[in-house]
């Protein structure tokens, strides 16, 4: 019975750990969006980045120096996700498990 | 595979459950709105959807006539994860008659 608690809260967190090493494009909620090899992430899904690049680099030279980077997971509005990353019926099948709030 | 796996509907998040492997319609903050096939979802409404379409609506107004101008610009992109602090709504897909 202690399975039932083992993966809860934590969906997301295991999909991104298993994510680790491709490339994503992080878009936060203001508007910027950095594309680059995903190096690690957290609990909070707080992420760090490697080999950024921002999306619009007209838009916003301020960060053309960066290459390394770490993101609060509060400021994230979308992670654009490689389709071919993780097997989709794994996903169903936490899902369907997942999320009853107690 | 898990005994545990209920089908029953007590709670709301039991109604999103119900939408996996279907197209939903996700109204976010910021005037924008999802609709795409949804994969995984939590209890903060984290989702991972695929195949997404994404329209924002902006609204300008004219500074003589002070007409409204509703404009919406689209994108789609092929599989997202959207953090559950920005949305306001999930349902099936609106149909229009």
């Amino acid at each position: 019975m202690v399975l039932r608690g083992f993966r809860r809260f934590r969906l997301f967190f295991s999909y991104f750990k298993d994510l680790v090493g491709q490339e994503v494009t992080v878009e936060l909620k203001n508007d910027l969006a950095i594309t680059g090899t995903l190096h690690s992430v957290d609990q909070y899904l707080n992420i760090k980045l490697e080999n950024t690049r921002v999306v619009d680099q007209d838009k916003y030279p301020h960060m053309l120096s960066v290459r390394n980077c770490f993101i609060r997971g509060s400021v994230v509005r979308y992670v654009q996700l490689p389709p071919d990353g993780v097997d989709v019926d794994l996903l169903h099948d936490a899902a369907r498990r997942e999320a009853r709030g107690g | 595979m898990s005994v545990e796996e209920d089908a029953t509907v007590r709670e709301p998040l039991d109604l999103i459950r119900l939408s996996i492997e279907e197209r939903i319609y996700v109204k976010l903050r910021s005037d924008r709105e999802l609709r795409g096939k949804l994969h995984a979802y939590d209890q903060h409404l984290n989702m991972i959807l695929g195949d997404v379409e994404e329209v924002i609506t902006t609204v300008e107004i004219d500074d003589e006539t002070y007409e409204e101008i509703v404009r919406t610009s689209k994108r789609k992109v092929p599989f997202l994860f959207v953090r559950g602090d920005g949305v306001i709504l999930v349902s099936p897909p609106l149909r229009t008659t």
